[in-house]
């Protein structure tokens, strides 16, 4: 059996990554044009180590699926990013965001990670603003910053509603040099869709062309995958149409364990679903928590218009609930609170899936024009979704499937359990436990990118030496190419009844029924019974049509939908084993008054998850969850 | 409401291609187009029909990847949208509805309503970036940039690399995507040491890629779904007659040791 060893290094945390970079291997800088390092993925995590890998000396490859690397996801992050810097002068330290990620991940984060990500978040800020972001800033030039939900200081930088577009470009613009100088290899159009493990070590991938079908094997000293998190299990989430586990899961199917599937975010302040035609959810950032406050009727059924609910009458919960932090609530428990009052008969809008987000307290203080500078392009955006203006009318919100803590298990060097195979941004598990704080997705892919695995790679590096292999007459590289070729002649053969989008949303209810924002045995129980029964229908009875020679967007989803089965299967075996609550994971059957009941006794762990083959449960591994700085304590935001 | 769709269909690059006729029905005015789009394609999977292949990723207006001439509008009737956030609530029951790719020499044809836009990418590695390396980088908060300067960088850096610009000029001139990045990185102080080189290299790449150009007719600004202001194709056209004039290939050196 598998042994996960987490490589935390010796010694006080503070100095854990310092002493570690010290103790590292290098290698040397004329040794490093010999090693091949295959990127896949360019969002924020996979553009920046790209870049940075590239311009230290290795050769690199990149592989997206997106006909240009400025289009990952990442691109859709609105509200900042977090650092540890200070310029506020209130308090906020290293130790500060350490903690409050610690807290906010309801102790089932890696210590010595978390404390590293806040270490080195503030020479992200530092390298962006060189790259020119245009971070918003204050009339006398310096950076500005506002306070996301979790967090009681001011530590998040902000370009408008659009960080994740600015920090992105600035990736990928250090990337598109990086090419233009010949360091990287761009493969757009490019889906990966086998990992290569020959002789104990992932040495390279298979991808499909998405636009001639063509098969290809490439081979690397060494994989990194940085292709973002799984939210569209769910079918409808905020993560854009294409975001998706195929790259994670066939690693995964090649021994790379799985850590805390079952660990989702769903956040509180997005736009209610509108119909049975929905294709995905908007989100309305959380910085608007900042000037926005969230009420719902008192009464039951209440269905006046809002402006004729007297202000007696309404119930601002968050505020009343958590006073010391009221509408800056961290996400798990503002969702969880919005359902119950959704749940209690008091919501709003259509079916009663709703709650006000209001403004108009703040347009009073401020005026409008504050308002509008902070969040004009969310209220444009939510004026041309909804048709209705919250300027005057105060917005509907309702969580969503937003985020994903749980990904591939990597130990302290982001390498996972396969050597060579390394891990960064939302595709991993790390930084996050079973909560993930605002702005913090952003920080840990940019760290992730620039400031960690472009070191511990070097580690990986220098002990193994740089060899070609033959892609043509591997057996490892040949057999991987055959099977993706048998995989898409097979779906294109089964031309059955149904399309894959009818699976997807079948399966994206399942899941949000039974492994959404509340679970309980029962229904994981009976979602594991109807999983495998959709995922033998989806076998018999899906419908692809074209061919696979060119461009054929039914055969990439019919793939990325069979993989979502599976891993939904393993998301709700993990939430049902997990007897508590903690962060995202709300077990019905534990909860206090109300509030998650953690059990640190039975499940302070990382639960990962090893492939057993086909049709078999996967075998549980295990990584205990040792609290050496932060005293272990039940959250509480009252 | 009841539509009726003319779509073009192209089945690769050197196939002809052709309007198809679909009439669509129940189409619900809360619907985006794309969402009306995915209906339309169910629907002609479900008829034994190759579905409609068209660009679209995050749905919420910042990709860029979404790019559908619709009626003869770049990304459609809504101003300051993109194709992905126009609703259907913007046309009426009985509708006909015109839809093709972008057209422009410089964005060869892939598929159906899916083009090329890599030369955009390539524009961008011509010298559309600021050459730091990651590490070493001064503390932020020692450049001081006041914040007219870097709304007014920002309002240009908000392009999405959609293509739309392109599309609507009668030319096909990529000047609005162009002027865009060099007005970016030419407002701030960090962009300063490359501004020259950057306004020569990306303009002729731009030009060898094979994009018309600009006589400022101001259709890109019409169609830009960030209300991009032409003003940075005055900006780029000052900066790259400056650095015409002035600008001399740093000699390489090898160093002595
Ligand atoms: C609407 C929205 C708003 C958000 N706002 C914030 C915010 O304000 N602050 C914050 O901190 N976080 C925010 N987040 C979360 C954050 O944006 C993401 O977690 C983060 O950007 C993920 O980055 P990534 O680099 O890991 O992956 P991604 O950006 O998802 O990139 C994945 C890359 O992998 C490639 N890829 C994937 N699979 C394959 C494959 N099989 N073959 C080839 N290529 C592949 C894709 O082409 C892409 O390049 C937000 C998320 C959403 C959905
Ligand atoms: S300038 Fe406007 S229209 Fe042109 S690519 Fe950028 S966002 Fe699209
Ligand atoms: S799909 Fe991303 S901008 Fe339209």
């Amino acid at each position: 059996m598998t042994e996960l060893n987490s490589r935390i290094p010796a010694g006080p945390i503070e100095k854990k990554w310092d002493q570690h970079r010290f103790d590292m291997k290098l290698v040397n800088p004329a040794n490093k044009r010999k090693y091949d390092v295959i990127v896949v993925g360019a969002g924020l995590a996979g553009a920046s180590a790209a870049a940075t890998m590239a311009e230290l000396g290795y050769n690199v490859s990149c592989f997206v699926f997106h006909d240009s690397p400025r289009r990952a996801h990442s691109i859709a992050a609105q509200g900042g990013i977090n650092a540890a810097k200070n310029y506020q002068n209130d308090g906020d330290s290293v130790y500060r965001l350490f903690y409050d990620t610690v807290k906010g991940g309801d102790f089932r984060a890696r210590e010595a990670n978390v404390y590293r990500l806040a270490q080195v978040s503030v020479n992200i800020i530092d390298q962006c603003v060189a790259q020119g972001v245009p971070f918003a800033r204050e009339y006398g030039g310096l950076l500005a910053n506002r306070s996301f939900g979790g967090a009681q200081v001011s530590r998040t930088f902000y370009a408008r509603g659009q960080t994740g577009q600015q920090l992105l470009i600035g990736a990928y613009q250090a990337l598109e040099r990086q090419i233009a100088l010949g360091k990287v290899k761009m493969h757009t159009h490019s889906e990966m869709l086998e990992l290569v493990v020959a002789d104990g070590r992932a040495r390279g991938i298979v991808v499909r062309n998405l636009l001639t079908g063509a098969v290809t094997a490439h081979a690397a000293d060494a994989v990194v995958l940085a292709t973002g998190g799984y939210g569209n299990v769910f079918f409808l989430s905020t993560n854009a149409m294409y975001s998706n586990v195929t790259a994670s899961w066939r690693a995964h199917k090649k021994g790379a364990a799985f850590a805390n599937p079952c660990y989702t975010q769903i956040h509180p302040t997005c736009i209610p679903v509108s119909g049975e035609h929905q294709s995905k959810l908007t989100l309305m950032s959380e910085s608007l928590r900042n000037d926005g406050r969230v009420w719902v009727p008192k009464k039951q059924g209440d269905t006046r218009p809002p402006s004729q609910i007297p202000e007696s009458e309404r119930d601002y919960y968050l505020e009343r609930k958590y006073p010391s932090f009221g509408n800056l609530a961290p996400r798990d428990i503002a969702s969880r609170a919005a359902k119950e009052a959704c749940d209690d008969g008091r919501g709003v809008g259509p079916g009663g899936l709703g709650v006000y987000l209001d403004f108009a307290d703040s347009i009073k203080r401020l005026g409008k024009k504050t308002i509008s500078e902070r969040y004009g392009n969310l209220f444009d955006m939510y004026q041309r979704i909804t048709d209705e203006n919250p300027y005057e009318v105060p917005m509907r919100i309702y969580p969503a499937v937003h985020y994903t803590m749980g990904g591939l298990w990597v130990d302290y060097n982001l390498m996972s359990n396969v050597p060579g195979l390394h891990v960064i941004g939302e595709a991993n598990f790390s930084d996050h436990g079973a909560n993930r704080l605002g702005a913090s997705a952003l920080m840990q892919g940019l760290a992730d990118g620039y400031f960690v695995l472009p070191y511990t790679i070097g580690n990986y590096l220098a002990g193994v030496k740089p060899e070609k292999v033959d892609v043509n007459t591997h057996p490892a590289f040949t057999d991987a190419v055959r099977a993706v070729k048998q995989q898409g002649e097979t779906l294109l053969g089964i031309k059955g009844k149904r399309t894959v989008d009818s699976f997807h949303k079948e399966l994206g209810k399942i899941m949000w029924d039974k492994c959404g924002m509340a679970r309980t045995r029962e229904g994981l129980e009976e979602a594991l019974q109807r999983i495998p029964a959709l995922r033998e229908e989806f076998w018999r009875n899906v419908n692809v049509p074209g061919s696979g020679a060119s461009l054929n967007q039914s055969l990439e989803k019919a793939g990325r939908v069979a993989d979502f089965i599976e891993l939904g299967e393993l998301m709700c075996r993990d939430a049902l084993h997990r007897e508590e609550s903690c962060g995202g994971h709300f077990r019905v059957e534990y909860q206090d008054d109300g509030e998650a009941q953690r059990n640190d006794d039975d499940f302070a762990y990382v639960a990962a998850w090893e492939w057993a083959g086909n049709g078999q449960a996967q075998r549980l591994l295990k990584e205990p969850l040792v609290y050496e700085n932060v005293k272990m304590a039940t959250r509480s935001y009252k | 409401m009841r539509l009726t769709l003319h779509v073009w269909r192209q089945s690769g690059p050197s196939t002809p291609g052709k309007l198809e006729t679909y009439p669509i029905d129940g189409v619900d005015a809360d619907m985006s187009f794309l969402e009306m789009f995915d209906m339309l394609n169910e629907q002609l999977t479900l008829e034994g029909k190759e579905p409609v292949a068209f660009a679209h990723d995050c749905r919420e207006g910042i990709c860029g990847s979404c790019n559908m001439m619709i009626s003869g509008q770049a990304h459609g009737p809504w101003k300051g949208a993109t194709t992905c956030q126009l609703h259907m609530r913007a046309f009426k029951d009985g509708d006909e509805i015109w839809v093709e790719p972008w057209r422009a020499k410089a964005f060869p044809m892939v598929k159906d309503l899916v083009v090329d836009r890599s030369a955009f990418d390539r524009i961008i590695q011509a010298g559309g970036y600021i050459s730091v390396n990651t590490g070493g980088a001064r503390d932020a908060n020692e450049i001081l940039i006041g914040k007219e300067v870097v709304d007014e960088s920002m309002d240009a850096a908000a392009c999405i690399g959609c293509g739309a610009c392109v599309a609507a000029c009668p030319n096909a001139s990529a000047s609005l995507f162009t002027g865009a990045k060099i007005t970016h990185l030419g407002l701030l102080p960090q962009g300063q040491p490359e501004r020259d080189r950057r306004a020569l290299a990306m303009v002729e790449q731009m030009d060898l890629e094979g994009f018309g150009h600009c006589t400022l007719t101001g259709e890109c600004q019409e169609a830009c779904p960030k209300e991009i202001s032409i003003d940075v194709i005055k900006r780029m056209n000052r900066d790259y007659a400056v650095a015409a004039a002035r600008y001399v290939e740093p000699k390489e050196t090898a160093g002595a040791g």
